[in-house]
């Protein structure tokens, strides 16, 4: 397969993803909003958003405050933020478009009206859009697009690289997701284990459509430690760090296999799974949560380099 | 312009009567209701939508997202038309590459005094950086676009050669197919000879031409300029008809003796590159060093014998207007046969006689530009004004080598579905002959049709659409 | 003559090139004027290949560097025996048409002025041998511009250098070909190096061009210095202007900044 075509689909993928994950950190942040602010120790939840979404500062040179509709858009529907909703999915439909050969029509068609739908909500008065709607439409259109993947597309190393790239941004994100949690939290070291701090936690799961999975899974009081199990280390929850890196392991491996030779992305995704399957929740709030979380993210990302190198770039090594 | 009926050869009657050909047509059409004949019309549309074949052909710029209108009305041959067709397209394909074997090495017909030399060495398209190179079976264009029309029964002229990259055969693969999937039942009443081998034809044509060097199974590519080019929807049917890699220039490199492909594989060696962009941007370190599109050091690896570029670098050079005049002495000259299909008269604006006819008779000529292409600068006689006459007048007098003329053709017509039912609009034909190891050609073509009344032009850009072309079994 | 060249040409990146390819015509020709009696080409690691001789007669090859690469080191170096043939090129293998030269480029083509020149040159001399024709093609060149070097740059047309009225060898040899295509005579650049006296630091690549005359073939007139070449020049390479003639052209990515760095040595046998 041309490297150029492999890059687009990787691409394609990871831009569905990051999608997906910016309408996820909107519902947090709108959810948050709704918590009653409790004395001034506490930083702009909405903040905390834009900092995991990697945008603050860009978003405070272009809007300055941090009002909530301010953020819809700017999360949502701005093409400046390399981020937003409409960017993703407009680079997602972008990279589709190159290799339109290499999808299958139902593939295409769910990208291609996603992106069609989405203008049309651009054009609609902002006043009768509402968040969850915006959100809600997006985890839908995200889901149709890999469902049309999974049952259509042929298993070949196409299929596999796009698998590769929805791992990778997948990991990347969980841990974003994770880490606005630490941000919020940062004031102050008492708020671990109060009320405010439990209702946050559940938002956060919320958004990861993971609540009530959370809740069959770890009966009981719910503590900072159960979740950080939940969303990290737990190979049953579909989002997990852990879920995401052995979800890229394996598509490797397939590419790998397919190919006949074993490649230095393949050796690296084992060296961030074999760590992570080790690691336990007390190891990672000694090391601390933030710090484990950029630790991975830099791993992770170090992972997303190797697989530009050895199969996307295409030049001789 | 206004036309008398009577000189109008319409291809669907004999007279007053329908010929045997379109009977089961003549039947189909009468038969279908008009909102049915709607429905299937914005049916059509949506498959057409749907597969994405919607680009200007013959790279005639515009919006490369607007749709060609399709006619579903199909335009007939029969096999004993088609026959003639045929050897005339084959006759003139090959000609045409033995003049531009010719041209590139001892310039035969030239030192004959057939052609003057500085047609040929004056002329832009002529390659110095193919000249004394044979590519692989001597062949320079492997894919030669003939445009003709017809005037009359047995009456059938060429209007222009196409030896570069002719675009348009994914319309002539698409029509077929839409017909088909709507309308079955036509195909079971007519013995209707299908156009599907064409991929596989090209595919074989292409690895026919593979360079001496490459001792197993040839990869064939197609580069194209990329998804902005608005034939690449063209590029990349073709690519998938084929099973081959479309590629963009930054997909290709240059090393050692040989192109290589960037796969995820490592690099792949390419044999055969059948090139949808133009010669001046193929390679940068040989032709305009600005162009992003080709790759540096591909002239190189082809002219030491590594690649061949299909069509060949040059290749443009026979498909000049004021080539053209020539191609029947072409003919004579290289196969020693008499010429199947006519040209039409042309008289060549840069000789002083033809000049003076030229200037005399201006009201009833067409007038075209010698590098013009797509129906652009180009002025009908009979259909204009005086004051549009008068502009050319000039613009012939200021450089008259710049243009050839051509008397004012009464193009046939075909039965076209317009709001009233049928009525006859006029058409053209462009077949694509593939030529490697041996001459292929599928029975049928584009036809491009008129859709304004009277109208001549049939290109997209200026109101024409298109129709699946059959040819009849005997 | 036995003539010495040494002929370095140093790129250096600021940041690596992620690969780098070059097609070259560094090898000059064995005609009657020139014998060469050895010539070597270094291109370091870069990997040769598609070497072929063009219809021009020149030998062209291409190579390509895999990256990162910070710097790229051409080293010619050679011996040639000369003879001056005034400026004819005889015995030299081409299969291009003299009349395809007859064709301008975007650095060649003849505006008014270049054709008013041309015409003025001509005046009184159509009854004049070809010969002779070119000669004062030539003079009117070397008349018109004066040599005066960082005045014009690569991409300056004949037509900007004749209303400057400044130039180097490239504006001179771009106008001469613009002069001879107003005056429907065949002509090309050519690429070489010349030996410019005791002074062996002096202007030693050079440039000038070939005009097609009938009955002696492509004959050298070097407009700079209003001569013909003789045996102090060595003819490496033509092409329709100095683009099409350049003895190395090179591709790299976008956005990387390249230093050009090039030493050239000619040398006679003697000064050695």
């Amino acid at each position: 397969m041309l490297s150029r075509t492999a890059n687009h689909l990787y691409w394609m993928a990871r831009y569905i993803e990051r999608a997906e994950t910016t309408a996820r950190l909107l519902e947090v942040g709108g959810r948050n909003a709704l918590m009653p602010d409790i004395g001034g120790g506490f930083r702009n939840d909405w903040e905390a958003i834009l900092r995991a979404n990697g945008t603050l500062e860009m978003f405070n040179d272009k809007y300055g405050e941090t009002v909530q509709r301010n953020i819809e858009t700017f999360l949502f529907f701005d093409s400046d933020n390399p981020s937003s909703v409409l960017s993703c999915l407009n680079m997602a439909r972008e990279n589709a478009r190159v290799v339109r050969t290499a999808l299958t029509s139902s593939v295409w068609d769910a990208i291609n009206s996603a992106y069609q739908e989405l203008k049309q909500f651009q054009r609609t008065e902002r006043s009768k859009l509402e968040l969850s709607d915006l959100t809600e439409w997006t985890l839908r259109a995200t889901s149709l697009i890999r469902g049309c993947i999974e049952t259509t597309q042929l298993r070949n190393d196409g299929y596999h690289f796009m698998g590769s790239g929805f791992g990778i941004e997948r990991g990347d994100n969980t841990a974003r997701l994770l880490d606005v949690k630490y941000y919020v939290l940062l004031p102050s070291v008492s708020y671990v284990g109060s009320g405010l701090d439990q209702s946050q936690w559940v938002t956060l799961l919320r958004s990861m459509s993971a609540h009530r999975a959370f809740s069959w899974s770890y009966p009981g009081e719910l503590t900072a430690a159960k979740i950080a199990d939940f969303l990290i280390l737990n190979r049953k929850f579909p989002r997990s760090l852990l879920s995401a890196v052995y979800q890229t392991c394996d598509h490797l491996d397939h590419i790998g296999r397919g190919y006949g030779s074993v490649s230095p992305s393949q050796a690296k995704v084992r060296e961030i799974l074999a760590e992570l399957a080790e690691a336990g929740v007390k190891d990672i709030f000694e090391e601390g949560l933030h710090e484990f979380l950029l630790r991975f993210m830099r791993q992770n990302g170090e992972l997303a380099h190797t697989v530009q190198e050895t199969y996307l770039q295409g030049t001789p090594t | 312009m206004t036309e008398r009926d009577d000189l109008v050869f319409n291809e669907m009657l004999n007279g007053a009567e329908v010929r045997a050909a379109y009977e089961s047509l003549e039947r189909w059409h009468k038969s279908m209701p008009d909102e049915m004949r709607t429905l299937k019309q914005s049916e059509a549309e949506n498959l057409f939508k749907r597969v994405g074949i919607t680009f200007a052909v013959y790279g005639e710029g515009g919006d490369p997202e607007r749709l060609i209108p399709f006619d579903m009305f199909p335009r007939v041959f029969t096999d004993s038309e088609w026959r003639k067709l045929d050897r005339g397209i084959r006759q003139r394909a090959a000609a045409l590459n033995a003049f531009l074997a010719d041209v590139y090495d001892r310039a035969e017909i030239v030192r004959a005094g057939r052609i003057p030399e500085h047609l040929i060495t004056r002329n832009d398209a002529y390659e110095k950086a193919a000249i004394g190179f044979r590519p692989p079976r001597n062949v320079y264009s492997h894919i030669v676009g003939i445009d003709l029309v017809r005037t009359g029964a047995d009456q059938f002229f060429v209007l222009e050669d196409n030896c570069r990259t002719p675009s348009g055969v994914s319309y002539m693969l698409q029509n077929r197919e839409i017909m088909m999937r709507m309308f079955p039942q036509l195909f079971l009443e007519n013995r209707i000879a299908p156009v599907d081998g064409y991929a596989r034809l090209l595919k074989k044509t292409l690895a026919s031409v593979a360079p001496q060097k490459c001792d197993s199974e040839p990869t064939v590519v197609i580069l194209t300029p990329g998804q902005f080019n608005s034939a690449y929807y063209e590029h990349s049917f073709l690519a998938d008809l084929m099973g081959v890699e479309l590629v963009e220039g930054q997909d290709l490199f240059v090393e050692g003796d040989f192109v290589w492909m960037k796969t995820t594989e490592g690099p792949r060696k390419v044999d055969v590159i059948y090139r949808r962009i133009d010669d001046a941007f193929i390679d940068p370190l040989c032709f305009r060093p600005d162009s992003m599109l080709g790759v540096p050091g591909l002239m190189s690896v082809y002219r030491s014998g590594g690649v061949n570029i299909c069509s060949c670098p040059g290749a443009g050079v026979a498909d000049d207007k004021a080539i053209y005049t020539y191609v029947p002495e072409m003919i004579r000259f290289y196969l020693g046969e008499a010429p199947i299909l006519e040209n039409v008269p042309t008289w060549q604006c840069a000789r002083k006689d033809e000049f003076k006819y030229v200037m005399e008779h201006l009201p009833e000529l067409v007038v075209k530009e010698v590098h013009g292409s797509g129906g652009y600068g180009m002025l009908v006689g009979p259909a204009a004004d005086t004051s549009t006459i008068e502009l050319f007048r000039q613009k012939i007098v200021e450089n008259p080598s710049n243009y050839i003329a051509q008397p004012t053709l009464s193009l046939s017509a075909c039965p076209t579905f317009v709001d009233a039912g049928i009525a006859p609009r006029h058409v053209d034909l462009r077949p694509y002959c593939l030529v490697g190891e041996t001459i292929e050609l599928v029975p049928g073509g584009l036809t491009r049709v008129a859709l304004t009344e009277g109208s001549l032009v049939v290109n997209s850009s200026q109101g024409g659409g298109v129709k699946d072309t059959w040819v009849l079994a005997e | 003559m036995r003539l010495s060249v040494r002929h370095v040409t140093r790129y250096s990146f600021d940041t690596p090139a992620r690969g780098l390819v070059q097609t070259h015509k560094l090898i000059p020709s064995t005609c009657a004027s020139q014998n060469i009696l050895s010539w070597t080409v270094s291109v370091g690691d870069a990997i040769r290949g598609a070497a072929f001789r063009d219809s021009a007669g020149d030998m062209v090859e291409t190579i390509s560097v895999r990256g990162p690469v910070d710097e790229m080191v051409i080293e010619v170096s050679g011996e040639v025996e000369t003879t001056d043939l005034y400026g004819v090129l005889r015995n030299h293998r081409e299969t291009v048409p003299p009349t395809t030269y007859l064709r301008s480029s975007r650095l060649t083509r003849a505006d008014t002025a270049l054709r008013d020149l041309s015409a003025s040159a001509l005046e009184g001399m159509e009854d004049d041998s070809a010969l002779n024709r070119a000669h004062a093609l030539a003079r009117a060149v070397n008349t018109a511009i004066a040599y005066v070097p960082g005045e014009t740059e690569e991409m300056t047309t004949a037509a900007e250098a004749l209303s400057g009225a400044k130039g180097v060898c490239q504006d001179h040899s771009h106008a001469l070909i613009a002069l001879a295509h107003a005056a429907e005579i065949p002509a090309r650049y050519v690429a070489g190096y010349l030996h410019s006296g005791q002074d062996a630091t002096g202007e030693a690549s050079h440039a000038w061009a070939e005009l097609f005359v009938p009955g002696l073939g492509w004959v050298g007139f070097d407009a700079s210095n209003r001569c013909c070449p003789d045996e102090r020049y060595i003819r490496l390479c033509s092409g329709y202007d100095a683009q099409d003639a350049a003895p190395i052209r090179g591709i790299l990515n976008a956005g990387v900044e390249e230093h050009l760095d090039v030493s050239v040595a000619v040398m006679s046998q003697h000064q050695q």
